[in-house]
């Protein structure tokens, strides 16, 4: 099965690094993730990016990040990382009691 | 010990309807059938785009032509979205498509059929999106977050594809008598073809049970099938065609359209490599795959020059 030329091993036999593609949908809404491209560079992740991801247009921004920079949290960090954000309640309004009748807002 | 229990805890999540996501913990039979389904599907867009480009440059008007083009674009999109998602089960790009075009991989049947008429366009559209559609709507709620996410994004764009090819049946339904002849024609080939689409009866489908207990799959294959028999009959009745099925008949105590038997001969002799275009489709993608070389060697040698500061090794 040798379908492929000397050159074209050349050229693929590593795989183009992996971006990850953010994009914004509407003025004012967050970046989200929709996605991941191959490219070997980030302009060619970019166009390649708005190729997949905004073929409808509606597009304001899109981010490309190599995913190799990307740290994120595991799954097993769920109990202890987050635990400092869970066992406060009083971050939350609905904690509070207000007076009966009291239009606080 | 510490696997069965693991496995029970994956179970659970999947049935309090949780996503699994990629670096979640599950069993390596989930990551299998993922892998194997996702790029089967992905494969399938991919393949996809050759019947309907044959038309292309042969469309009958600029505005079909356009149509049609981003349409193909889509399919081509499609099947990077999969292939995204695929990756996130820890299989390369590369490596999946190496297995298409080597033979070894499998994708949709239906794209092993040929497209003999403008009609045939219009009746992909219709029949063979309008079943893609009905299957993955299902799949948008599968447990897998990125397939579930990428088959969202599907869903949303398959509307397109199929208005736009009911439109030209509809518009060649009630066109001359031979427009009207080419369309019943094009229904007539593709019919069945469409059905087998939803794969074995439940009962020959190995993978059935596995899939819908973690649910992969949330209906089985012939849920699938008289879900969309019973939204597409209506739709061959409003524009007058006939459905090639002398068997067909509507039950009104199940609301269903019941239909005759799949000719599964057929399936699996297409399934097996025996089908009108199996060979000629592998040879278009090689050929495609070996004429873009060089825009992936330019872009390689473009980033390797300009590109250092911005390259991630």
């Amino acid at each position: 099965m040798n379908h492929k030329t000397k050159a074209e091993n050349e050229a693929t036999d590593t795989q183009w690094p992996l971006w990850e593609v953010f994009v914004q949908e509407k003025q004012g809404a967050p970046h989200e993730h929709a996605g991941s491209v191959h490219a070997p560079d980030a302009e060619i992740a970019l166009q390649n990016a708005r190729d997949v991801y905004a073929r409808r247009g509606r597009l304001l921004s899109i981010w490309v990040v190599p995913s190799a920079a990307i740290t994120a949290t595991t799954p097993s960090d769920d109990g202890p990382f987050f635990d400092p954000g869970n066992d406060k309640i009083y971050r939350h309004p609905q904690f509070y009691k207000v007076p009966r009748g009291v239009k606080m807002f | 010990m510490e696997d069965k229990k693991r496995l029970e805890e994956f179970e659970a999540r999947i049935q309090r309807g949780e996503k699994i996501e990629p670096k979640d913990w599950m069993p390596e039979r989930y990551r299998k059938q993922l892998i194997r389904m996702i790029s089967q599907h992905a494969h399938s867009e991919v393949v996809g785009m050759l019947p309907e480009g044959n038309w292309i440059t042969r469309a009958p008007s600029l505005r079909r032509k356009l149509v049609l083009l981003a349409k193909v674009q889509d399919e081509a999109g499609h099947g990077l979205y999969l292939y995204s998602a695929a990756e996130t089960l820890g299989v390369d790009r590369q490596e999946l498509i190496e297995q298409l075009l080597e033979g070894k991989a499998k994708y949709s049947n239906i794209f092993n059929y040929p497209t003999l008429t403008w009609a045939d366009i219009g009746v992909i559209g219709w029949l063979v999106d309008g079943a893609a559609i009905v299957n993955q709507t299902m799949l948008a709620k599968s447990s897998y977050g990125p397939y579930s996410r990428a088959m969202i994004r599907i869903c949303k764009e398959e509307n397109f594809h199929k208005r736009q090819g009911y439109e030209i049946v509809a518009t060649m339904a009630k066109g001359t008598p031979e427009q009207k002849k080419m369309v019943q024609d094009a229904v007539n080939r593709w019919w069945w073809p469409s059905l087998m689409m939803f794969g074995p009866h439940d009962t020959d489908s190995p993978n059935s049970g596995e899939l819908l207990r973690w649910k992969v799959k949330t209906k089985t294959n012939d849920e699938l099938r008289q879900r969309f028999v019973n939204l597409t009959v209506p739709q061959a009745h409003a524009v007058g065609l006939t459905i090639p099925d002398p068997d067909l008949k509507y039950n009104p105590e199940t609301g269903n359209w019941e239909f005759g038997e799949i000719d599964w001969d057929e399936f699996w002799r297409v399934i097996k490599g025996d089908g009108p275009c199996n060979r000629e489709r592998m040879r278009a993608r090689r050929k495609a795959h070996e004429e873009g070389a060089w825009v992936r060697e330019a872009a390689a040698a473009y980033a390797a020059k300009h590109g250092m500061k911005s390259r991630v090794a």
